[in-house]
């Protein structure tokens, strides 16, 4: 009887291990169908170097770079702007703050990344544009700018908590060694911590790159739907994932081309996040063996 | 450098570099040090020992501020170096270590290159020219003996010396900012015989020019190495004489049964 009952929980966990591999697979199997249906269509050359997307229009261009290009200057933003942030919060939540309020600020700034993202996109339209707006004249009522520095707000969490777990996990014995050689707090920090904690803190700005290039609601709210090839953070642009958005939501044919390219834009941002997580879980690897 | 020689200078005429005058710690409501008067010689290895928890690591922490970082520590009294307290309002901690180096049970070296280890003190002060640098190192290391051994891998990772070879780096790279004192906390205590050999060596030597305080739990090393010896049992300095004396002829029954393996 006792058996049977141990039988049945180790099939049951089995279980349910192999349906999260195969909803994962099934994921990756009907990207891949659909998007190499549309490569039949359109060639490979052209998704790659067209300089213009326009699919819904009559005269078609399927071009994913202006798409890539709205993708990456948004993260870039968010990036630019949540490192230091981030890290500077770390660093100070490691070393400098008592323990009691070290308790309570590292939840309270997990909260940042519990705020419904469309929460931040409303956030990013609605208030942080028009602010920008009142210094910046020319900006339009969507850019990459706004999108890109509330993303930057989302993802700080992410840098924050996982470089302070790194710094954290620093040992005591280099903090000693530092303090015994006559370092001050801040020749501790910048000159043997940060450095000894280098691969956690990269992972940490990895994962939250792959974040913000995934983000969906910041970027299809405040960032605006216009596919255009440029580096300049106060025009609309469109997102790979704005897109994605866009032509779900629409009344494009189910099975018609528009329709597949969302799959083309899929397997491209997935193809981005799966590289991102693989090589922070290399770096992840080989610092975990550095230190065990 | 011209302040450490003058340091230096005063050392030779003074006899007692370090002085604890009636000091007790606490950390929180525990007393660790139960009030010690004590005297060490410039010049001279004064070795440290008693069973665990003693206080003994304790007590040497105090001589260059270590223990300011533990949590509920408080302490009592005096602690003099070259008569001057150590633990007044204005005194630089950074400065005060720069003086009094530290050398710790587990090697500790920084994860970069061996160069940038031993030029890691005398870069926080600031100090950028290369060649004063790069001739630093190199004395250094030659001070410890590992300059024929590593002077091909300066710029590899200080990870891949070997255990004995990275204490010798840590010993090294404290030389390198040229304190007066160097503290060490059972430098010996991870490391093979061969390598304990040559660290006491080299601890020997270096007492010429540096008043050396070490923390052991080896008695055979406190008796090979050290000029003077203080046993120390539950945050009292039992029993502190020439170490031959200490060794051979104790006064006190505790350091007796201590030195002779009845406990501890």
């Amino acid at each position: 009887m006792r058996k049977l009952k141990e039988t049945v929980i180790e099939k049951g966990l089995l279980g349910s291990a192999l349906v999260t591999i195969a909803v994962t697979v099934g994921i990756i199997l009907v990207l891949s169908i659909e998007a190499v249906r549309f490569f039949e269509e359109v060639s490979i050359v052209d998704f790659l170097t067209d300089t213009q997307w326009t699919p819904l229009y009559t005269e078609k261009h399927f071009g994913i770079l202006p798409l890539l290009s709205g993708t990456l200057l948004t993260s870039f933003i968010a990036i630019i702007f949540a490192v230091p942030v981030g890290l500077s919060i770390s660093i100070y939540i490691s070393e400098y703050a008592p323990r009691s309020f070290r308790k309570t600020i590292k939840p309270a700034l997990e909260l940042l990344a519990a705020v419904p993202t469309v929460v931040y996109g409303f956030f990013a339209l609605t208030v942080v544009t028009p602010f920008l707006q009142s210094f910046i004249p020319g900006l339009s009522g969507f850019n990459s700018l706004s999108a890109g520095l509330v993303m930057g707000i989302m993802i700080i969490p992410f840098i924050s908590s996982l470089s302070e777990d790194a710094l954290h996990a620093v040992p005591n014995s280099l903090r000693e060694a530092a303090y015994g050689m006559g370092s001050t707090k801040l020749q501790n920090a910048f000159r043997v911590l940060v450095p000894a904690a280098s691969s956690g803190i990269i992972v940490s700005i990895i994962l939250a790159i792959s974040r913000a290039i995934g983000e969906t609601m910041i970027v299809a709210i405040a960032a605006g739907q216009q596919p255009r090839l440029t580096m300049d953070p106060t025009v609309p642009v469109e997102t790979i994932t704005a897109y994605i958005v866009q032509v779900s939501l629409g009344d494009v044919q189910h099975g018609s081309l528009e329709y597949r390219t969302i799959f083309a834009a899929g397997i491209t941002l997935f193809i981005f996040t799966f590289l991102l997580n693989t090589i922070s879980y290399r770096i992840r690897k080989k610092f975990r063996e550095k230190y065990e | 450098m011209k302040e450490n020689k003058d340091i230096l200078d005063k050392t030779l005429k003074r006899k007692h570099k370090l002085q604890a005058k009636d000091v007790k710690v606490f950390y929180d409501d525990f007393m660790a040090i139960k009030g010690i008067d004590m005297n060490i010689r410039a010049n001279k290895i004064t070795a440290f020992i008693g069973p665990s928890g003693c206080g003994k690591s304790t007590f040497l922490r105090l001589f260059n501020r270590m223990n300011d970082y533990v949590d509920g520590f408080r302490m009592e009294g005096e602690i003099l170096i070259d008569g001057e307290n150590i633990y007044k309002k204005k005194v630089n901690v950074e400065q005060l270590r720069k003086q009094v180096g530290m050398v710790f049970q587990k090697p500790n070296p920084f994860p970069k290159s061996i160069y940038e280890n031993v030029a890691y003190g005398l870069k926080i002060q600031g100090i950028k020219d290369k060649a004063f640098l790069k001739d630093k190192v190199e004395e250094s290391l030659k001070q410890v003996g590992l300059w024929n051994e590593v002077k091909e891998d300066i710029n590899k990772s200080a990870l891949a010396l070997s255990g004995g070879q990275q204490q010798r780096l840590c010993i090294a790279r404290t030389l390198a900012v040229e304190p007066s004192i160097i503290l060490m906390d059972e430098p010996t205590s991870a490391l093979d015989p061969i390598s304990t050999a040559k660290i006491e060596e080299l601890i020997y030597q270096l007492k010429e020019k540096y008043t050396i305080v070490i923390v052991t739990h080896n008695m055979q090393q406190a008796g090979r190495i050290s000029d003077y010896t203080a046993f120390f049992y539950m945050g009292e300095l039992i029993e502190y004489d020439k170490s031959k004396k200490l060794f051979t002829n104790p006064e006190k029954q505790q350091t007796e049964n201590y030195i002779t393996g009845r406990f501890g």
